[in-house]
């Protein structure tokens, strides 16, 4: 089973966090800087598998991760999964990710917060793997986006989102990035 | 941060702004969740989530329910509100709707939730005009429901359907359910046995497909691997198939994907390579667990073999996980061994750390008495660089595996002392304490020890540890080397004596006990120790504990005579032999790690080869079976004891009856006899006469009135709780309601046993005498084991299945102390009583009791293995207990224990 999916970007900022298994929200947030602290030390060319902090489970549970440019996905999953399965999960999202979003980056994920959600729903749902086909996460979506399109209204949306994120006040995040740094690379979808 | 917006959005819903549209609902839920995200609590906008999700526009029900799901524990309050909402959209028959219901029930999955829904999602599952993606979901909810609260979720009808779900044609609706039975079949394996033979013929038709044929499901160039890892998954939770046929098209297809590792890789791709090796890992781990085809097990191991050379760290650290598991296998325990050169090679030069740990573990689990040496050399070098985080587990390992395989007790000892040396930060006391209960069971190692301790003690800076061993060792054998002029008696002593200032407290408070046996050991410098004794930095001392001491051992060497200090102050006698604490302290490290599996495995492989078992293996086995360790004591706390507290809540609850204390004092007499007096006052004695056959029972209860005088209204009846009452039937025949002054009258109980139970149904007996009503309740003793049937088997047999039952779940152990005098024959006695066959010759230990019986129940039939261990010197016993079904061997543990 899967007991979190962890987000965060190279300052440990979490851009997403889904817990499977109930922790108090002070927990959540240490869960994540003791992921953090253990993933980020590490090398780029070691193996995407460790331990999990002993927060999380200790040695019952894994963290299966991946690194793409600015961002940390990690999935903390216990014995009852397979370790490479995990991973390519972890592709399979990011995959479906960069085909709803036209190369997707960090800054969708902030921006599109619930998008993001919805389509891991499409993925996981509590703890299990729920799709890995692409075409059909993508078309579920799809209908979703459909659906939200024929409720109304919307043709306004676009930008009426625009300037709520741009009242949202965060702090330093739209300033000062570079856009051309912080594509997330997804490694080659072409040979398909 | 955030502070100004939170304040707006905060505003925005106190006021309830009746002009706030969907849309900014939306908005502002959304940034909530963004709040939330950056770790600020948020305890305000739950009801605007709620209303949200109750709208009928999707994308206000979509952002609810989101915002339930990430921010709701599964305890508050909120869930009886939102189960409303749920409600509407399971019974919608709109898909999506559905779905997001179903999600937010796999995702909060609270007991309330489970509650309202357990029989409404399997409902779901089986109809037939459910539509695939809400089947996927619904079989991912259920199991969802399942793990939180199992006892909602009963088994019915549905789960025959459920299994069929494996000949799905949508392989994502396959998926879910594989995931699904997996859960299920580990709880029940029997009610899922169908489900071995759709998973083979499912797996052959994906690992012989060409890659178009799946479309969809074809990740880059390999079918569906997510599906047939998860098949793979469900293969393990049973032992081979017994058909010949669908056993070698399982060996097939195991082959098959053999053979796919051989050939060329369709694309550089590392996905593909991911993707095909996750099912090879699958494949691999699904031969170790079958642990029946050599050959398959050889070639699982050379392919692994190639594994740990290749480039992809990922790879090699996964066949360093798996070898592990193969190398408890007897059949390539030898195959393994020939990769010993690469783990130490990883071991040297691998960049990282958690590679390097799983060669530890490696080394670990392959090592024997042929290799032992060096792989103790090995890690002993090593850890003079290794991580800290894992120096620790490591020095376990080292001293586990030197006293294990020691043939020659000197290297022992000096790997022991090398420890020390490298890495005294990290010798737990259990080890050092080990080292010395070594060394004081065998006279063949004393001297040497205090040879070398004394040698070490030498070295300018040496560890603590080191100077509480050598104190030890000294204090007890220094007169076997006092002979050398070089280690000479005062030698000795200042030796002993000039680290004695750099010492915490209890080292020195060691070192004041070796001081007075020394006077013991060399009267010659007995004035030498007393001045130390004396000065006033001892006798004077801060520390009660040391001022003690000093006060105390120098009045005893003042006083006593000669003879007296030679009998307070002799040799320690030979500590019991028990299992090593070390190997605990490891375990409790790893959890339920795999190691006591290995001792296991290679046990049972010693127990059931042709039987030329190596020495020292039989010291070991000797060793872990005949006593129980103290440590493990501490570790009780894994088994709790469900079924007490279970009763003690339905006695409080059920106020009918509370009136009169229930009796129970000879109901534990019960469990391993069926007939005889089970309670008796000044009035009435109650008898019990039971027999039992598969299921069925029979009890006669004999009534008798001790007085002169009539019982009138004389009535009884048998209550159950509500579980219990579903899982036990009795019926109770009528009884006379006059018992004449001096008669006995006969009641007929009939039983049913429907499932297993925990809880002891209850006689209450009323009727007047004197005037006055009497109430008496009283247990009856109608226990899970009343229905065994004995089984009768063969060593061979016996070992084979107790391997088969060898998930966590399924083992239940206690260690207790005896309450009664342990007599052979006695126990021989109770265990024949308790239903099941007695097993003589079985265990390699003699004093051992190994029984094996199946419970019968109308639904079910569990087969039940016992092992009884007792330990004679230490008056304790180790009861273990492994059947199919975990709450039966819990029951049947707590039952048993309490007989002897």
């Amino acid at each position: 089973m899967i007991k979190a999916i962890l987000i965060f970007n190279n300052h440990g900022k979490p851009r997403l966090i889904r817990f499977y298994q109930y922790f108090t929200e002070e927990m959540q947030q240490q869960i994540i800087r003791e992921t953090f602290h253990l993933v980020s030390k590490r090398d780029d060319n070691v193996c995407n598998f460790l331990e999990g902090g002993s927060l999380i489970g200790g040695s019952d549970y894994k963290l299966i991760y991946r690194h793409y440019a600015t961002l940390y996905f990690v999935f903390c999953v216990d014995s009852s999964e397979s370790e490479l399965g995990s991973l390519g999960l972890i592709q399979v999202f990011v995959e479906t990710l960069d085909k709803c979003f036209e190369n997707v980056c960090e800054l969708d994920l902030i921006f599109h917060m619930d998008k993001v959600h919805y389509i891991l729903q499409e993925v996981v749902m509590g703890g299990m793997v729920l799709e890995t086909n692409m075409n059909e996460i993508v078309a579920q979506v799809e209908v979703q986006n459909r659906m939200e399109k024929s409720e109304g209204g919307l043709s306004a949306a676009p930008a009426r989102a625009v300037s709520a994120v741009k009242n949202m006040n965060l702090p330093e995040i739209p300033r000062n990035i570079n856009i051309g740094d912080i594509n997330i690379k997804v490694p080659s979808l072409s040979p398909f | 941060m955030q502070g100004t917006d939170c304040m707006c959005l905060f505003i925005t819903f106190l006021t309830g702004d009746k002009a706030l549209d969907g849309y900014s609902k939306k908005k502002y839920i959304c940034k909530l969740l963004f709040i939330f995200l950056l770790g600020h609590d948020i305890d305000f906008g739950h009801m605007e989530a709620v209303n949200l999700l109750s709208s009928n526009k999707y994308t206000e029900k979509q952002i609810g329910y989101l915002f339930i799901s990430v921010l709701v524990n599964s305890n508050s309050d909120l869930i009886r509100l939102i189960n409303n909402g749920i409600k509407n959209d399971l019974s919608s028959r709109n898909p999506t709707f559905m779905n997001l219901a179903l999600h937010c029930i796999a995702n909060v999955g609270s007991r309330e939730m489970a509650e309202a829904f357990a029989s409404e999602v399997p409902r779901i599952l089986v109809a037939g005009d459910t539509v695939d993606s809400v089947k996927q979901s619904a079989a991912l909810c259920l199991l969802r429901l399942n793990r939180t609260s199992p006892d909602l979720v009963p088994m019915g009808e549905w789960t025959a359907r459920v299994v069929h779900l494996l000949n799905d044609q949508h392989l994502g609706v396959v998926t879910a359910a594989t995931s699904l039975i997996t859960t299920l079949a580990l709880k029940s394996p029997d009610d899922f046995k169908t489900s071995v033979s759709l998973a083979i013929a499912r797996l052959s038709r994906i690992v012989t497909s060409a890659s178009i044929d799946l479309q969809d499901y074809t990740y880059y160039f390999v079918a569906a691997p997510w599906l047939s890892v998860k098949l793979l998954r469900l293969l393990q939770c049973y032992p081979p198939p017994e058909d010949a046929a669908l056993r070698s098209r399982l060996t097939e297809c195991l082959e098959t994907i053999l053979n796919k590792a051989q050939e060329p890789p369709k694309s550089k791709k590392v996905q593909h390579s991911n993707a095909k090796n996750a099912v090879l890992f699958e494949a691999i781990a699904l031969i170790i667990h079958h642990d029946s085809e050599p050959t398959l097990l050889v070639r699982a191991c050379n392919q692994l073999g190639q594994f740990l050379q290749h480039r992809e760290t990922n790879l090699r650290y996964l066949a360093l996980e798996s070898m592990c598991t193969l190398a408890s296998s007897e059949f390539s325990h030898e195959a393994v061994k020939t990769h010993m050169e690469t783990v130490i090679n990883a071991l040297k030069t691998e960049r990282d750390v958690s590679v390097r740990q799983r060669a530890v573990d490696l080394l670990y689990a392959m090592c024997d008495r042929s290799n032992a040496k060096q792989i103790v050399a090995e890690m002993l070098s090593y850890l003079e660089t290794a991580d800290y985080s894992i120096r620790e587990e490591i020095v376990l390992k080292v001293a586990i595996l030197a006293e294990k395989y020691a043939v020659d007790y000197t290297w022992y000892v000096d790997t022991i002392l090398n420890l020390i040396r490298i890495a005294g930060d990290y010798v737990s006391e259990e080890v050092w304490y080990r080292v010395i209960q070594i060394v004081i069971n065998r006279d063949d190692v004393q001297g040497y020890a205090a040879k070398t301790v004394f040698e070490a003690l030498q070295a300018p800076a040496c560890h603590e540890n080191l100077v509480k061993v050598g104190g030890y060792i000294l204090g007890e054998f220094g007169n076997l080397i006092a002979g050398d002029s070089r280690s000479s008696p005062l030698v000795q002593f200042n030796l002993l004596h000039s680290k004695f200032h750099l010492c915490s407290v209890p080292t020195r408070a060691l070192l004041l006990s070796a001081y007075i046996k020394f006077i013991n050991l060399f009267p010659e410098i007995k004035a030498t120790i007393q001045d130390v004794l004396r000065s006033d930095s001892q006798l004077r001392n801060a520390d009660v504990e040391l001022q003690q001491r000093a006060v105390e051992y120098l009045r005893l060497s003042c006083i006593a005579s000669t003879d007296i200090l030679a009998t307070v102050l002799e040799e320690m006698p030979p500590f019991p032999e028990r299992e090593s604490s070390i190997l605990a302290k490891l375990k409790r490290k790893k959890g339920r790690g795999n190691l006591p599996d290995i001792d296991e495995a290679r046990k049972n492989v010693n127990v059931n080869g042709n039987g030329n078992s190596e020495p020292s293996d039989k010291i070991e086995a000797t060793n872990k079976v005949s006593s129980p360790s103290f440590t493990d004591l501490l570790n009780l706390n894994s088994t709790p004891s469900a079924g007490n507290t279970l009763l003690v809540d339905v006695f409080s609850d059920n106020s009918t009856f509370s009136a009169t204390e229930v009796s129970e004092e000879n109901f534990a007499r019960f469990i391993c006899k069926n007939n005889g007096v089970i309670y008796e006052n000044q009035l009435l004695q109650i008898g019990l006469k039971s027999e039992y056959r598969q299921n069925l029972g029979r009890m006669y209860v004999f009534y008798g009135n001790k007085t002169s005088t009539q019982f009138l209204n004389f009535s009884t009846s048998v209550t159950s709780t509500d579980i219990l009452r579903t899982q036990l039937n009795i019926h109770a025949k009528t009884v006379d309601p006059v018992i004449e002054g001096g008669a006995q009258v006969q009641q007929i109980l009939n039983i049913e046993c429907l499932s297993g139970f925990t809880d002891t149904p209850v006689l209450n007996v009323q009727f007047r005498y004197g005037g006055m009503m009497q109430n008496i309740s009283l247990k009856l003793p109608v226990m899970l084991n009343k229905f065994f049937q004995p089984t009768e088997m063969s060593s061979q047999d016996f070992f084979q299945r107790w391997k088969q039952l060898g998930a966590p779940q399924q083992e239940v152990q206690k260690i207790f102390k005896s309450k009664h005098p342990m007599d052979a024959e006695v126990t021989k006695a109770k265990i024949i009583g308790f239903g099941v066959a007695l097993l003589e010759g079985v265990d390699p230990n003699q004093e051992n009791f190994v029984g094996a019986g199946v419970i019968h129940t109308k639904s079910i039939q569990v087969g039940c293995l016992l092992r009884l261990e007792p330990n004679v010197q230490a008056q304790m016993y180790r009861l273990t207990l492994r059947t199919s079904k975990d709450s039966v061997s819990q029951r049947l543990c707590d039952l048993l224990s309490e007989q002897f």
